[in-house]
């Protein structure tokens, strides 16, 4: 390869701002009544929180941001909320399916 | 969040209420399609390929070109997959790019909102053609290599100067903004190049590798003899495969096939049969898995005769192996029955001649010692020329068994 691309890990933080690349799609699967993200010869049942966090990551909200939004709609510690969203999203950015 | 991989498993979701410990029975032919309909759609395009791997997943019988079906065949059925629920399709082959109207297919299918994957070895594609499938809507390659060391991989392939071309596709593929993933089925002739396997996926940019031990059917049960590793060379690989994931992590994906001879117990294959996935032949033959017609006995439906919704559902050869009430012991009573449904019909079928039986995959088989030991056995003693997949090859050689 010409340019060899940078490739490290990208660890998320409260300043990061997710987003979802294009090769990924978070759908509502109407006949299963569920939502599903659909990736790569994968697809991934995601919960509640997990969907209402990926509708946040649109590359303007901060995690920070994403935290305060669901603390209050959710009624709990934006702590606890941050520590729980900050997890998730590095797990998801490891699986490929947030860029952050 | 639960992961489904590699092969889908639907899920119970309000509107699925159809129990999938038994087939179908027309009772529930009210119940919503979707509730039960595959999440994948494996479709191999064509038979027709450049390579000649001996360890092809295609039948040995291979399809000729003139039973393939049409353009529009093609599109109809994107269009009845997306109808009845399926979510993703895997365009493969033999070649698929082998088929001039392979973007009008994607089109369709991304049309109907189907995510589509596009599995191929690349080197008949140009930098054109890529950026015209990303234009259709292609969402994911798939690149496939034989090797890093370039001469080996020409002489697995049979073919000269793959690996330079794989390298290019790579890139055009990267730059036309799909994300890859590089597939490298592993044996006894490339084992010891899976940490270069690795790196070479980093430095193409891919975003996934697939580590896939040969599952030894059609071609490769041929050849099993010339692919099978030894337990050693597998342990090995396997161990340095789980060392560098974590140190990869958020850098590439890195997922693994095990060969069964040297589980303990057997895969779930296809997820369960006629459970999430679903297989059209280049001639329109709807299968629940690609080598299901290695089971002699049963009766494949055509696309050209029933929809899809109807074959998945009824067809004689979805429903025969369908849920658990087919199985014998060690299965029935078995509480892993329903985790990986008694392992592969196929393998049953070919190494046991019935179906039915328990795969010998499994440390419950009467069967599993005798057949471990050929994986033992073959594995040490120095590996036969390859049996080259083309047309008419498979009939030179007297099959192996177990």
């Amino acid at each position: 390869m010409s340019e060899p691309q940078p490739r490290v890990r990208t660890i998320v933080t409260g300043e990061s701002r997710p987003s979802m690349p294009r090769h990924i799609k978070l759908r509502h699967d109407a006949g299963r009544g569920r939502w599903i993200i659909l990736a790569p010869e994968r697809v991934f049942n995601p919960d509640d929180t997990a969907v209402a966090v990926l509708k946040l990551c649109d590359g303007q909200h901060s995690v920070n941001d994403i935290a305060k939004v669901l603390s209050s709609e959710y009624q709990a510690p934006v702590d606890v909320v941050s520590a729980d969203i900050l997890a998730m999203l590095q797990d998801l950015s490891d699986k490929g399916v947030v860029k952050a | 969040m639960n992961e489904i991989t590699p092969v889908a498993k639907p899920q119970s979701g309000p509107a699925c209420s159809a129990p999938m410990s038994a087939p179908l029975t027309k009772a529930e032919e009210g119940a919503p399609l979707c509730a039960r309909a595959p999440v994948g759609m494996l479709c191999e395009l064509t038979h027709r390929c450049p390579l000649q791997c001996p360890y092809c997943s295609n039948p040995l019988e291979l399809e000729r070109v003139g039973t393939e079906l049409t353009t529009g065949q093609w599109q109809d059925l994107m269009r009845q997959a997306a109808a009845l629920g399926v979510l993703q399709i895997h365009l493969s082959g033999g070649e698929p790019t082998a088929r001039k109207d392979l973007e009008d297919i994607v089109r369709v299918a991304a049309e109907v909102g189907l995510y589509t994957n596009l599995i191929t070895a690349g080197v008949t594609l140009t930098r054109e053609r890529v950026e015209r499938l990303a234009e259709a809507g292609l969402d994911h390659v798939q690149l496939s290599i034989q090797d890093v060391d370039p001469e080996n991989a020409d002489r697995i392939a049979a073919y000269k100067g793959g690996l330079a071309k794989k390298i290019e596709v790579a890139k055009w593929v990267k730059e036309a903004g799909l994300p890859l993933t590089i597939n490298a089925p592993i044996h006894r002739q490339n084992i010891q190049n899976v940490p270069r396997m690795i790196d070479f996926a980093v430095e193409l940019g891919a975003g996934r590798i697939e580590i896939a031990h040969i599952q030894y059917y059609a071609w490769a049960l041929k050849n099993r003899s010339a692919l099978m590793p030894t337990r050693e060379a597998f342990m090995e690989s396997a161990r340095y495969v789980e060392g560098v994931r974590d140190k990869l992590k958020g850098i590439i994906v890195i997922d693994m096939v095990v060969p069964d001879y040297y589980a303990k117990f057997p895969k779930p294959c296809m997820g369960g049969w006629a459970r999430g996935i679903v297989n059209v032949t280049p001639s329109g033959r709807v299968l629940p898995c690609h080598a299901a017609e290695s089971i002699t006995h049963l009766v494949f439906d055509n696309i050209n005769d029933k929809s899809l919704a109807d074959i998945w559902l009824w067809g004689d050869a979805f429903q025969t192996y369908r849920g658990t009430l087919w199985m014998k012991e060690p299965c029935h009573s078995c509480p892993r029955k329903e985790i990986d449904f008694g392992g592969c019909r196929c393998q049953a079928f070919a190494l046991t001649g019935n179906a039915a039986n328990t795969d010998p995959a499994c440390s419950l088989s009467p069967l599993h010692a005798q057949w471990a030991k050929v994986a033992e056995e073959e594995s040490h003693a120095a590996p036969p020329e390859f049996v080259y997949r083309r047309m008419g090859a498979a009939k030179t050689v007297e099959p192996a068994g177990a």
